[in-house]
């Protein structure tokens, strides 16, 4: 599948695993409460402009208490407060970290480009940079293709790291329902998983300088097998001088080294 | 209760230049705020004009690259909150009602008034003039450092635009001090608290606001230009500074800001509403203490501009709940409005016809805020055009309908000048479809995963961004228009009468001519 946006889509992007699965129905949810209740504040306006009208109610009624109704509009809203609550605190706390994740990518951004890294699959590291307009082949979408993909195996748990080595960028991939800011000096952790075999694609969502609307995101998602072979090639392709350290002091170790030679 | 003050008891006729430049009175120095707010509204609206020109199709066509438009973005945010939306609301319709409205003779300080007036035209000139030099401040409304740090935003274009704030926030704490002395020590014989205009309530509120929000503002600033300028590192991790500091100062202050913008509109419509339904205001006392309460819990849900951030999922949890409770104060007052309405006669002039609209889409703006709440969802529209849909609801759409609203409420008070009803109306129906045919597109686009600050997009936005551009044209049609009613108005309006909405207008600005005597009161009014 390709998750991303359609011409004149209204609606949530499609849904390419299970965190966006869960954004989705539980914002359909709160979708139809919200039209509901606009709908109800649009007719009793219709009603009183209709009804309450100079013409029709010549003389005004000055009655402006009424202490039951004033009760029941307060109760009211915080139980429905209450049913949009308790499914969305199950949410939050399902979206926020993966429990027990297959594998682990540091996604870092930079002045207008993604880099990623694979601790655990010998801690190489790429670029991935957005592809000019003027390359862009048939079937591909403008502003939206990068060299590199990021490729992902389907169907298994992704802790993701987000830092950032300049300014803040956000690594936001709507029909996997992610989004995290990459802060320097900082590393942030959430969790992705892609359940369909397709291309997801996303843009940085935090405003970061000229190119801002020019740094997006590709998501590939393969079967396992697939991304075992990739992994290979991508050792020997990006391959790093530096040897391979722990995940996390690796990601830590260039931010500080970057922002130091920025003084 | 006051009376009309037939005779001039005026004796001198202050110069031009002492009545417009060294104004001390309160209506002086709030029709200058208005004047000065429609003129930075023709910048802030024509800002937007160009950046939804250059959205109507893909590709980058009038904007020369990325940073240009960068600080386009962040000059027409930055304009319309701190030089339209601000000084319309509180420095002009404030200073020209709080006063009249309490039955007091002038604000409490006046030459002060006229400091936090003229504190605004150097702080327009820095922001505007910014612009121009090197490549604009172009790090959004929110200057989140590092983009707004000396490393990415070189020259001094940022630092003018973040004296700017200074300024700016300088003259509200200013005017906030005012208003809450004027509103404490100045009311007349009998006006106790709980019988002040539900305006008054609303500035009382908005002041304190103000008073507590606008110095964390100038804090963050100012820390962010000393690690500009001086080799401080608050927000800078290379010296053990942190960015999400910033954010955290920047929302402390940010997110009470929106409350600034919207109660005095809230204080408006209830006014309007009364007025043309010709009965009291439903639940007044639940209406002030809603007004109370949205601003009391206004300042603990400020984090819920950073779902996004990192902060620890407990955090999100509690900033989440947090504000969702702000939704009930909100339904109490949208639902006492309605209720005011229920049983009334109803006339539809001009005013109320911007009074209804704004209920109608401050609910729609209100419940996409309920949307947003949730930090689940938010994940995946966080920094997109629904937020932008979302806030041009409740701020382009409610706070700007409230200060249609009042001026057309209010215009014969003001000048003396009704305006003609007709036109009135076609610019009423003019700006409601052309804002919602502007913005209602935004919802669809957010939804599906455009961000914000984007001068180019993917082709699959097209659709909607151009139907969103042809929205905007219209709207600036109206706001043109609307310049063309305010000048038949003042060139052959019909001279106003002291009260002319009859029996709904009860407030002491009704009690008074039109335009009131320049001290409203010869002596002070008693209330019953």
């Amino acid at each position: 599948m390709v998750g991303g946006p359609v011409p004149w889509g209204m609606g949530l992007q499609e849904s390419g695993g299970p965190i966006k699965d869960a954004i989705a129905s539980f914002n359909e949810l709160v979708f139809w409460l919200m039209v509901a209740i606009t709908v109800f504040v649009a007719i009793l306006l219709a009603w009183c402009m209709w009804r309450y009208n100079a013409t029709r109610n010549p003389v005004p009624s000055q009655n402006s208490h009424n202490t039951p109704l004033e009760i029941a509009w307060t109760v009211i809203p915080v139980l429905i407060l209450l049913v949009i609550a308790v499914p969305s605190f199950r949410l939050i706390y399902y979206q926020d970290r993966a429990r027990d994740a297959d594998l682990t990518i540091n996604v870092i951004g930079h002045q207008w480009f993604w880099s990623y890294q694979f601790p655990d699959h010998g801690n190489f590291t790429f670029e991935s940079r957005p592809i000019q307009d003027e390359d862009i082949r048939p079937g591909q979408f403008r502003s939206l293709e990068v060299d590199e993909p990021l490729v992902v195996p389907v169907g298994r748990t992704i802790r993701v790291m987000t830092s950032g080595v300049d300014v803040i960028h956000s690594f936001f991939v709507p029909s996997l329902g992610v989004q995290r800011y990459t802060i320097p000096g900082r590393t942030l952790e959430t969790w992705m998983r892609a359940d369909r075999v397709g291309t997801f694609y996303g843009q940085c969502n935090q405003i970061c300088g000229v190119n801002h609307w020019f740094m997006p995101i590709v998501v590939k998602a393969v079967p396992q097998e697939e991304f075992d072979a990739w992994v290979a090639s991508a050792r020997t392709r990006f391959a790093r001088q530096d040897a391979p350290a722990p995940a996390l002091a690796a990601s830590e170790n260039d931010t500080i080294r970057i922002a130091a030679a920025r003084q | 209760m006051a009376h009309a003050d037939a005779h001039g008891h005026d004796d001198h006729k202050p110069s031009f230049v002492n009545r417009w430049l060294f104004s001390t009175n309160h209506k002086d120095i709030g029709t200058l705020y208005i004047l000065f707010s429609l003129f930075a509204a023709i910048i802030g609206i024509g800002l937007s004009v160009l950046m939804r020109m250059e959205l109507q199709h893909p590709g980058l066509q009038f904007f020369s690259d990325g940073q240009m438009w960068n600080a386009y973005v962040s000059a027409h945010g930055l304009i319309m909150v701190f030089f339209v939306i601000m000084p319309a609301l509180i420095g002009g319709f404030g200073n020209w009602f709080v006063p009249i409205m309490i039955g007091a003779p002038d604000m409490a300080f006046p030459r002060l008034n006229n400091i936090s007036f003229w504190l605004l035209v150097p702080a327009f000139l820095l922001l505007g003039g910014s612009l121009f030099v090197g490549g604009g401040a172009g790090a959004g409304w929110t200057i989140y450092p590092p983009l707004s740090d000396d490393t990415y935003q070189t020259g001094p274009a940022m630092d003018m635009a973040l004296f700017a704030l200074h300024l700016a926030g300088a003259s509200s704490i200013l005017g906030a001090a005012n208003f809450i002395t004027t509103i404490f020590n100045m009311r007349a014989p009998g006006m106790t608290l709980h019988k002040m205009p539900l305006f008054v309530w609303s500035m009382l509120v908005t002041a304190f606001l103000l008073l507590l929000a606008v110095p964390v503002l100038g804090g963050a600033i100012t820390m962010l230009i000393t690690d500009r300028n001086f080799g401080t590192a608050f927000f800078d991790p290379a010296g053990g500074g942190d960015p999400v500091l910033f954010q955290h100062l920047f929302w402390f202050f940010g997110h009470p800001e929106v409350y600034i913008m919207i109660l005095p509109a809230f204080g408006i419509i209830s006014h309007v509403i009364s007025t043309f339904c010709k009965k009291p205001v439903f639940g007044y006392l639940g209406m002030a203490y809603a007004m109370v309460a949205i601003g009391v819990v206004g300042f603990v849900v400020w984090a819920h501009h950073m779902y996004t951030s990192g902060m620890d999922v407990d955090t999100r949890a509690y900033f989440m709940a947090a504000t969702m409770v702000i939704a009930v104060p909100t339904g109490v007052k949208i639902f006492s409005w309605i209720a005011t309405m229920w049983g009334g006669s109803m006339r539809f002039d001009t005013p109320m016809l911007f009074a209804i609209g704004f209920i109608f889409l401050f609910t729609v703006g209100g419940v996409t805020g309920v949307v947003l709440a949730n930090a689940g969802i938010t994940q995946i529209l966080h920094n997109t055009y629904y937020v932008v849909a979302h806030f041009h609801y409740v701020l382009s759409l409610g706070a700007v309908f409230g200060i249609y609203a009042g001026i057309y409420y209010w215009i014969g008070k003001m000048s003396g000048r009704q305006y003609p009803e007709k036109l009135g109306k076609i610019h009423f129906w003019m700006t409601f479809v052309g804002v919602n045919i502007l913005f209602f597109p935004m919802h669809f686009l957010g939804n599906q995963g455009m961000p914000r600050r984007y001068p180019d997009y993917p082709d699959a936005f097209w659709g909607w961004n151009f139907v969103a551009s042809m929205g905007a044209y219209l709207s600036v049609a109206s706001f043109i228009f609307f310049f063309y009613v305010m000048y038949v108005t003042f060139k052959r309006g019909a001279v106003a009468a002291p009260n002319y909405w009859g029996e709904g207008a009860t407030t002491l600005e009704w009690q008074i001519s039109s335009p009131p005597p320049f001290h409203s009161f010869d002596e002070l009014p008693k209330i019953r």
